[in-house]
């Protein structure tokens, strides 16, 4: 019984209220999307939604990493690997991305699936994130949003089962980006909408209602990738499904978030299913990918989690178009942090512990917790006796904080601050926060970040971000 | 316990280039012009004879010894040359009065010198080659003990602006300070924050200098001048790192606290208040100066705004703190600006400080503080 273990979500904090593409006021409840902040990319959103899925979970049982994105910023370089690291998944992990098409997703999922299914690995991290962008003011930059989701997949008391899949492959030039393009392109709307999307979804949903045995009303829910609201309602009756098995598909909300975009409606339908549930997941993209899940008695013993509502509540909307082109680094600025030299490699090599899976260090002699760790302890003076001390998932307070306005950033200022973690002190800037936000003492938790292009590639680390109070799904 | 170093060397001569953006002058300019007026004040007119050893700092320095050696044709003999955040001036005198107390030299050299206006940014560049402690700019790292000191002690950004109005004051009676202009403590809170709660008045003007000293033995002083000036204490200390540091209360930095200590019992000074008449401090934000007045003794911590308040450090104060306009207004160009405090307290000691003179001081402290900060460099002077 191969299916879904846990799952998890991450939308971006940041929302562009759509009114400002035009140029108009944004308006409170009107239609937005999700974009990455200034420090966010396809590799942190696919952390953070890693982390909301392994809550609970025993990461050291992950023997497998897929890694799906059509927006990671490297052509030659593994995401998946950073993505473990952050994670501090075992080192013989097999990793692996996915690249290349808005089916990118499901593919990963489906691999993970069939690695469970065959015995040759125990879990495995299913992760699609994309942060697409159409160019500004474009026809496609309204639709894309940005955000990520992962499952982890197991043959040990899944909350889903995945009964059933059924896939096409259609060659159709429909969305592309070409090597060294930053924004994506679509051809005409109708055409891709009568030849691409609505024949391929229907003609791989019909082929897994054959394969599975189930019709339109077995479903509970299904959740369909939608280019818009109205193509989906056209695929929808095409199939003979009632618009209230639907899985509301986040259009003004979230937006389209590609390659993670199927998965994310899926993560929102398990948020909500009930044991006994049968779903309905397709994808989109050079063809189709549908699946048969059916909700175990799981689902109802799953800690709370970050998932995707939870996600959705959590806004900050942007309040000038300027700062989302400037967070998108689509505004040019006098100093460009890319065209500086950046962070040698040997230096991230030797300081990957800290920087990227943020491992403090615990002296073997008096208990004083490093970071980054120390040959001699700053407290007794013992030399090399320390055991490595992940540092990610606790919990911190504020001890101090400054505002810098000279530090790139897309708002400033940069909330700097000195934290502490049970005697130990970490000096991290803080996101998620305006200087409003931020107090003496505030309890924080860290995340993955961007903290800098410098050198042309992304280079992490973490930061604190303000201890979500509210309550988990 | 060691020999102390009180009263075994003297300065005989200093002298400083005009402080500020010059543009048009080389490092090579400002190293000339700061030895020869440190040489004919000493009444030196034969260095290439008397100069035994040069013990140079600088921070951005370019062609190590050699552009010293070159800019002041001083050949075959030791040039060393230090460096360590804004301290580097004090521990290059400290190096120059070693060299002498020991008898290895009769005469030498000290020069601070930096010219971080040749790099097209108005202050410290921001550093990309790291993803920790970002952004690592004095700044960011001065700035971060504010929020917890104002909480405690009750002070806000007018008690700093305070400072700044009082050191613009005292800038504009320094003939060779930098900026010389009278401000309000409505301009500070006004101007643009750089780093909260530090505005552009908060902070010091980075600036191009150099500065020198000519130290002799005691014993030799009287064959320059009548009114030798004698070294009391020098002392460097350096501190835990304080973004690290588990026990930093964010109120006070240890590397003051730590090099005062050892300063004051070098010199026998115990109720420093009471003891000295005249202070440089390390004015690099208006809060660094607030809470130095604090970590040196001058008074205790958490009362230095009521001080600041009632002028007790202002020219006309009960003791004077940065005569000539300190970093805010003569200028920091971080290798000379130790130097530069030793060139204002000899001016004072030897009552040569003209307009911004404090009457009959006959003990000076100097000192600077720097990187996150984690060193200190302090020196007393007195008269004989």
């Amino acid at each position: 019984m191969t299916g879904i273990a846990s799952y998890g979500a991450y939308v971006p904090m940041t929302r562009l209220p759509l009114a400002l593409i035009g140029g108009r006021p944004a308006k409170e409840g009107g239609p937005e999307k999700a974009v990455a902040d200034y420090d966010e990319d396809a590799v942190t959103m696919a952390v953070e939604a890693a982390r909301s899925c392994l809550r609970g979970f025993d990461a050291s049982v992950v023997d497998g990493l897929f890694f799906a994105s059509t927006s990671y910023p490297l052509h030659e370089k593994q995401a998946a690997a950073t993505i473990a690291k952050a994670l501090s998944l075992r080192r013989d992990v097999s990793t692996a991305d996915h690249a290349g098409s808005l089916r990118a997703g499901t593919s990963a999922f489906e691999a993970g699936l069939h690695a469970v299914a065959a015995g040759a690995m125990r879990s495995v991290l299913v992760v699609a994130s994309d942060c697409r962008m159409g160019a500004p003011r474009g026809p496609l930059e309204a639709k894309l949003g940005d955000g990520a989701v992962a499952f982890l997949l197991s043959n040990r008391h899944p909350i889903a089962e995945v009964v059933a899949s059924h896939a096409v492959a259609n060659e159709l030039q429909d969305f592309w980006r070409a090597d060294g393009e930053d924004f994506t392109h679509g051809w005409e709307d109708r055409f891709i909408l009568q030849e691409g999307y609505a024949p391929n979804v229907e003609e791989a949903i019909r082929g897994l209602f054959q394969k599975s045995g189930r019709a339109a009303a077995d479903f509970s829910r299904a959740a369909i990738h939608a280019p818009d609201a109205r193509s989906l309602g056209g695929v929808a009756r095409g199939l003979g499904l009632a618009p209230e098995q639907i899985v509301d598909p986040l259009i003004g909300r979230l937006g389209n978030n590609g390659a993670a975009y199927a998965l994310t409606l899926l993560a929102s339908a398990l948020e909500s299913a009930k044991p006994g549930d049968s779903l309905l997941v397709a994808s989109y993209g050079d063809g189709a990918h549908a699946f048969v899940l059916d909700v175990g008695d799981g689902i109802e013993k799953l800690e709370p989690r970050r998932g995707v509502r939870w996600h959705l509540e959590r806004r900050r909307p942007l309040r000038s178009y300027d700062s989302y082109l400037r967070a998108r680094r689509l505004e040019p600025s006098e100093w460009e942090t890319s065209a500086d030299l950046g962070l040698s490699a040997t230096v991230r090599f030797r300081e990957r512990d800290a920087d990227i899976s943020f491992q403090g260090a615990k002296c073997r002699a008096c208990g004083q917790i490093h970071f980054p760790k120390q040959r001699v302890c700053i407290r007794c003076f013992e030399k090399d006796a320390w055991d490595p001390y992940p540092l990610s998932e606790k919990r911190g307070v504020v001890l101090s904080y400054t505002f810098d306005y000279f530090f790139p950033a897309s708002e400033p200022p940069t909330v700097v601050t000195v934290t502490e973690v049970e005697g130990c002190r970490i000096q991290v800037q803080l996101t998620n926060a305006r200087p409003d936000d931020v107090a003496l003492d505030m309890p924080v938790e860290y995340v993955f970040r961007k903290i800098h292009d410098a050198g042309g590639k992304p280079n992490y680390f973490w930061k604190a971000s303000p201890l979500a109070a509210a309550r988990e799904d | 316990m060691a020999e102390s170093i009180k009263d075994k060397v003297a300065i005989v001569g200093v002298g400083a280039c005009q402080f500020g953006e010059n543009w048009s002058q080389s490092r090579e300019d400002m190293i000339v012009d700061a030895a020869y007026e440190a040489y004919a004040d000493a009444g030196i007119d034969d260095p290439q004879r008397r100069i035994e050893a040069v013990f140079a700092g600088a921070v951005y320095p370019r062609e190590g010894t050699s552009e010293i050696a070159e800019a002041l044709k001083l050949f075959d003999r030791p040039i060393s040359i230090v460096s360590d955040y804004c301290q580097t001036g004090t521990d290059a005198f400290r190096f120059g009065a070693f060299a002498v107390a020991c008898g290895m030299y009769d005469t030498v050299l000290v020069v601070g010198f930096d010219k971080p206006k040749d790099r097209g940014v108005s202050g410290p560049s921001v550093a990309f080659d790291r993803v920790r402690g970002l952004p690592a700019t004095p700044a960011g790292w001065f700035s971060l003990c504010a929020a917890r000191y104002f909480e405690t002690f009750g002070a806000g950004r007018e008690d700093l602006a305070r400072i700044a109005v009082k050191n613009h004051h005292n800038g504009t009676l320094a003939p060779k300070s930098m900026l010389k202009r009278e401000i309000t403590i409505e301009d500070v809170l006004k101007a643009r924050i750089i780093s909260w709660p530090f505005g552009l008045y908060d902070c010091a003007a980075q600036s191009d200098g150099a500065a020198a000293a000519v130290l002799t033995r005691a014993d030799l002083a009287r064959g320059f001048r009548d009114d030798p000036v004698l070294l009391k204490a020098v002392s460097i200390a350096v501190a835990e790192h304080p973004q690290r540091d588990p026990d930093f209360d964010f109120l006070a930095w240890k590397p003051t606290i730590y090099a005062a200590r050892d300063a004051y019992a070098q010199a026998g000074i115990t109720e420093p208040f009471r003891e000295l008449d005249v202070v440089q401090l390390h004015d690099c934000f208006t809060l660094t100066e607030m809470l130095s007045y604090e970590d040196l003794g001058l008074c205790k911590k958490g009362e230095a705004k009521e001080c600041v308040k009632s002028g007790t450090f202002a020219l006309d104060g009960e003791l004077p703190v940065n005569t000539d306009g300190g970093l805010k207004t003569f200028g920091h160009p971080t290798g000379a600006t130790g130097v530069r405090m030793i060139y204002e307290n000899t001016l004072q000691l030897q009552g040569r400080a003209g307009d911004r003179q404090v009457e009959g001081a006959t003990t000076a402290l100097s000192h600077n503080i720097g990187g996150p900060p984690t060193t200190c460099g302090i020196a007393i002077l007195g008269m004989p």
